[in-house]
């Protein structure tokens, strides 16, 4: 397991393996914001915890493909499935370093990001913490989606379609969350209902990702 | 011994013979209830005193949203049929209902909007109900995608199934989320079965005869929906057979 998620991590920080990519996106999408609602501080504080989440979850979103697609072309994803480990360890390793080299940046991003749309001092913390809490979930959300794609040429667009309402219970918790913090609001109940989330999904998706994928391999 | 009795439907051979025998019933008594009710409650029921004639909408709002629901719960059933004993009769009828419970879900969005406007003053509010349906809707545009997407026939059921399976879970969840995001402009139910009285029994007797008519509707054209996919799915084996010599 920690041999695959090394070599996975290896892969996707070498050239070519799209890292920093995501916080890239992320940057752009935070950056054309006020281009598109215009420059006022006040009204960019109002609405930086919920730009801030949604890009999180595009640029999460946008590195999803990456996950299978370049061990499916190679036929390395077959000799992962005749591995002893099973598969479901493999899916959920393969959200794990997904989660490191996409999530985990983001979220230490975050707070530079959020210097740019002027959030309230008040709601570093509860953003961070929620995207922290977060992004695990979309994550291993986001490999369900890619394994149920992972045959298909042109799947990208399909795999949005299918992988963003997955994505809103997530980011109702999570956006609220910030946004509770940011008016100094009690933020316990969000908070506790995300880690549900995060927790369910991380427990019980992999084997749905695990059977989808063994589908596809047949 | 009934349900033994169920499974020989799963031949799709057993299956268009029942269902080409039963369905002009069907479909005449989905005609039948659909008018009575629709005429009924549009005609002979009185306006309300403070909606006016746009609460007659209801006939058709609660009758759609009822089935849009019941459809995806159908379709999971379906699906779950499809996984645990592999009739593909099963995972056919789910992919007729796709379509059919989405229209079902248009018709509840619109209708509402069409309500909403005069009554709420707006075309749409981001209220829990309305928002866990666009996010149906959603669900069921995904699901169909996902049908057309992939070629091979089984390999197709399966992965809708078990995106069905997650889906469920996940559309549940929306619902409670979006519930605790937004407080609500939309009435509380319209009809549960543990309240003494619903809405005034002048409108309740013709919805629930419209209620009748959208059901076997739904029933009507997942059964020709799912005959036609079975058809089909045989024309295609009979021209490939063809083409190998």
């Amino acid at each position: 397991m920690i041999a695959l998620l090394t070599r996975d991590l290896r892969l996707a920080m070498r050239a070519g393996g799209g890292f920093g990519l995501g916080l890239a996106f992320f940057l752009i999408v935070v950056v054309l914001v006020p281009f598109g609602v215009g420059p006022q501080g006040a009204l960019l504080a109002r609405i930086a915890a919920g730009v801030l989440w949604l890009g999180a979850l595009l640029a999460c979103l946008l590195s999803l493909d990456r996950i299978f697609a370049l061990d499916w072309e190679d036929g390395s994803l077959d000799l992962l499935a005749t591995a002893p480990l099973p598969m479901e360890a493999t899916v959920s390793v393969k959200a794990l370093a997904h989660w490191l080299t996409t999530g985990l940046p983001l979220v230490l991003a975050a707070p530079g990001f959020a210097l740019l749309l002027n959030l309230p001092g008040a709601g570093y913390g509860p953003l961070i913490l929620s995207l922290l809490l977060g992004t695990p979930a979309l994550s291993v959300i986001g490999t369900f989606g890619a394994a149920l794609t992972v045959g298909l040429k042109r799947g990208g667009l399909l795999l949005s379609l299918l992988v963003l309402p997955l994505y809103v219970p997530t980011l109702i918790f999570g956006a609220e969350m910030a946004r509770r913090g940011v008016d100094g609001l009690d933020y316990s109940t969000p908070l506790l209902m995300l880690a549900g989330i995060t927790c369910g999904t991380i427990a019980l998706l992999p084997f749905a990702s695990a059977a989808v994928l063994k589908v596809n391999l047949r | 011994m009934s349900l033994n009795r169920l499974w020989a439907y799963a031949n799709p051979k057993k299956f268009i013979e029942t269902t080409d025998r039963v369905l002009p019933a069907i479909w005449g008594l989905a005609a039948i209830c659909l008018v009575a009710g629709l005429v009924w409650g549009f005609f002979f029921t009185p306006e309300d005193y403070r909606q006016g004639a746009t609460v007659k909408i209801i006939y058709l709002h609660v009758p759609a949203a009822l089935m849009a629901i019941n459809a995806w719960l159908m379709m999971l059933v379906a699906s779950l049929i499809w996984i645990v004993r592999r009739h593909h009769v099963s995972a056919l009828a789910a992919r007729a209902a796709a379509p059919v419970g989405m229209v079902m879900t248009l018709i509840a969005l619109a209708t509402g909007a069409i309500w909403g406007q005069p009554m709420w003053g707006t075309w749409w509010a981001w209220d829990p109900r309305l928002t866990s349906f666009l996010i149906l809707f959603l669900f069921y545009l995904g699901y169909i995608a996902l049908w057309e997407a992939i070629e091979n026939d089984d390999t197709a059921a399966d992965l809708t199934s078990i995106l069905c399976l997650v889906g469920s879970v996940f559309a549940l969840l929306s619902r409670y989320a979006v519930n605790f995001w937004n407080q609500g402009l939309h009435q509380g139910a319209s009809l549960s079965l543990d309240k003494e009285e619903n809405v005034a029994d002048v409108f309740y007797y013709p919805l629930l005869v419209a209620i009748a008519g959208f059901v076997l509707l739904f029933v009507a054209l997942v059964l020709l929906r799912t005959q036609t996919e079975i058809r089909a799915r045989r024309m295609r084996a009979l021209a490939a057979r063809e083409r190998m010599g």
